[in-house]
């Protein structure tokens, strides 16, 4: 939904940055909770959460646009899925290594 | 109507699945289901993004997202542990890439002209970062992969010169803000950009990309932060804040584990040939040990604690410590483990290798734990680990790396250090550790060694 009065986007501007202080905040407090033995997954998790630029780049290589904007936005698609899926795939795998000893010592 | 609220609801959603994800981080128990969460507010985001009516035509989408998918997959699946580094500076270099480009093609659609001053401010953000973290992790990535040298690369008016180019860059930023629509300013703006990551990364050593590698990140989920603003998307504002926090809250942590700061590490080229000469001239000769008499050692010991360092990764010998663990402890050895926040290329790059070979993760031990346990320890072994254990750090304030917390190693009973010869570390320090009488070297590749000392114990 494109918003063109101004009024309408001055709210909208400050709205977004109460929304990045917030999650600033937020993320502080989750994060700083996470101990050193997940700093790995927790790397490659972030990375997968953050291809959520892909709901950005699907618009541009699917909109009515200048061809650029498509040739753009489709590898900017390619980009973000590949670090979406390979994230995710790589935090699983990772996290299903880390055992609990009585665990760990079947295997 | 009905569309908007679905597709806003769904980035609520995804919104709120990404944050109790990351909660869920804060144990191995609850990681797992986290994950998936988080998976599954991924998945409703992008089915919510596919309802929008802007979009005209669903071909390349749908090509974008099968080849993504595919390539995310084989990555997801075949890349070892070990290139765990390697593979997250790609993924920050796609990510930011991303980022970039979609600022790149807002701007253009445009034809420059955004709305608003702080459109034209938050899309010069996004594309500044995103085109430098891109480099940047490249360069990072190649450092890493071994495709170029990991010694800094400095020169004369180095600090002097990228301090110029940034600030003709964002001299460029100031302007297309006050006075919009030049496109070639934009593209020089985004070429300087590019340029300026790779320089940022050059002078930076292997020893100090933990905290590269988080930086990046940061930047990286920042540039993600930066888009949302563009495209006034609370979801991606959202997840692009939480990654940029993470990486920021990381790279400082990784900063406090060597006792630098943030400046030092990144203008400070570290381990390059001028800051060595601090060291004090050692004296004295290391002592080499038999294989034999460390296995002796160790199969009659209580208590030993193993000390991974980068080497572990380089020789791949995570499973065979495992092995030799395993052992011990049907001999009713105790075996723990140490481990350094910076010890590897990655934040938890130890963790993982460890974990990945079954090592339970209540035998990993952090620094704070396991270091008053070194006094009772019989044998400590370091695993080709050097500067993470180097007592000039806590007893010479000339050295470069005095005040860094140490693994203090030395305070056991009895040190083995497994090492590949007899140079030195990636700093290019010397490490008195390796001189004190309680010390034995063991030289060779760390698999090997190890291979052989699981068979001497079992026959000890």
């Amino acid at each position: 939904m494109e918003i063109h009065d101004p009024v309408a986007q001055r709210i909208l501007l400050i709205s977004a940055l109460y929304v990045f202080a917030l999650a600033a905040f937020l993320g502080y407090q989750v994060i700083s909770r996470v101990p050193p033995l997940l700093h790995t997954p927790l790397m490659s998790a972030t990375n997968a959460i953050s291809g959520i630029s892909l709901v950005g780049s699907i618009v541009m290589a699917g909109g009515n646009y200048p061809k650029v904007c498509t040739i753009l936005g489709f590898i900017a698609v390619v980009c973000s899925t590949t670090n979406v899926v390979g994230g995710f795939v790589i935090t699983d795998r990772m996290l299903r290594m880390f055992k609990r000893k009585d665990i760990a010592k079947k295997d | 109507m009905f569309q908007f609220y679905f597709i806003e609801f769904s980035y609520l959603l995804a919104s709120i699945c990404f944050i109790l994800g990351l909660k869920g981080m804060s144990h191995p128990e609850t990681a797992k289901r986290g994950m998936h969460l988080a998976e599954f507010g991924m998945l409703l985001a992008i089915i919510g993004t596919l309802m929008h009516h802007e979009i005209a035509s669903y071909t390349w989408i749908l090509i974008g997202l099968a080849v993504g998918s595919l390539v995310g997959l084989a990555m997801g699946v075949w890349v070892p542990m070990t290139a765990m580094p390697q593979r997250t500076a790609l993924s920050h270099a796609f990510g930011a890439f991303a980022a970039a480009l979609v600022g790149i093609s807002e701007f253009y659609r445009f034809g420059g002209h955004l709305e608003t001053r702080f459109l034209m401010g938050a899309l010069g953000f996004e594309v500044m970062l995103g085109a430098l973290t891109t480099t940047g992790s490249l360069l990072a990535f190649a450092k890493l992969q071994g495709l170029v040298r990991g010694t800094p690369m400095t020169y004369k008016g180095q600090n002097i010169f990228n301090m110029l180019l940034l600030a003709a860059t964002i001299g460029i930023f100031v302007y297309l803000i006050v006075v919009p629509g030049s496109m070639p300013l934009f593209f020089t703006m985004v070429g300087l950009a590019f340029v300026f990551g790779l320089l940022l990364v050059m002078p930076i050593g292997s020893a100090d990309m933990p905290v590269v590698m988080s930086l990046l990140n940061s930047y990286a989920g920042l540039a993600s932060a930066a888009t949302g603003f563009v495209l006034s998307n609370k979801v991606l504002i959202i997840a692009g804040t939480l990654d940029g926090f993470s990486g920021f809250i990381l790279s400082i942590l990784m900063c406090r584990a060597m006792n630098r700061s943030m400046t030092n590490v990144l203008f400070g080229a570290f381990g390059s040939a001028a800051s060595v000469t601090a060291g004090a001239e050692q004296h004295g000769a290391m002592r080499e040990v038999g294989l034999e008499d460390i296995a002796t050692q160790l199969a009659y010991a209580n208590k030993v604690v193993f000390v991974p360092g980068y080497g572990l990764a380089t020789a791949q010998a995570q499973h065979v410590v495992r092995e030799l663990a395993d052992v011990l402890e049907k001999r009713g050895v105790t075996v723990k483990y140490g481990i350094h926040p910076v010890a590897g290329r990655m934040p938890g790059h130890m963790n993982v290798l460890l974990a990945e070979a079954n090592v339970p993760y209540s035998s990993l031990y952090e620094l704070e734990q396991i270091n008053p346990e070194f006094p009772t320890t019989d044998v400590a072994v370091v695993i080709g680990a050097n500067d993470v254990v180097n007592p000039d750090a806590r007893d010479n304030p000339g050295s470069p790396i005095a005040g860094m917390p140490i693994l203090e190693v030395d305070r056991s009973r009895s040190v083995v250090v497994l090492k590949r010869g007899q140079g030195k570390g990636f700093s290019g320090l010397e490490n008195p550790l390796f001189f004190k009488p309680v010390t034995g070297m063991l030289y060779g590749d760390a698999k090997d060694t190890l291979t052989r000392l699981v068979q001497a114990v079992q026959h000890a």
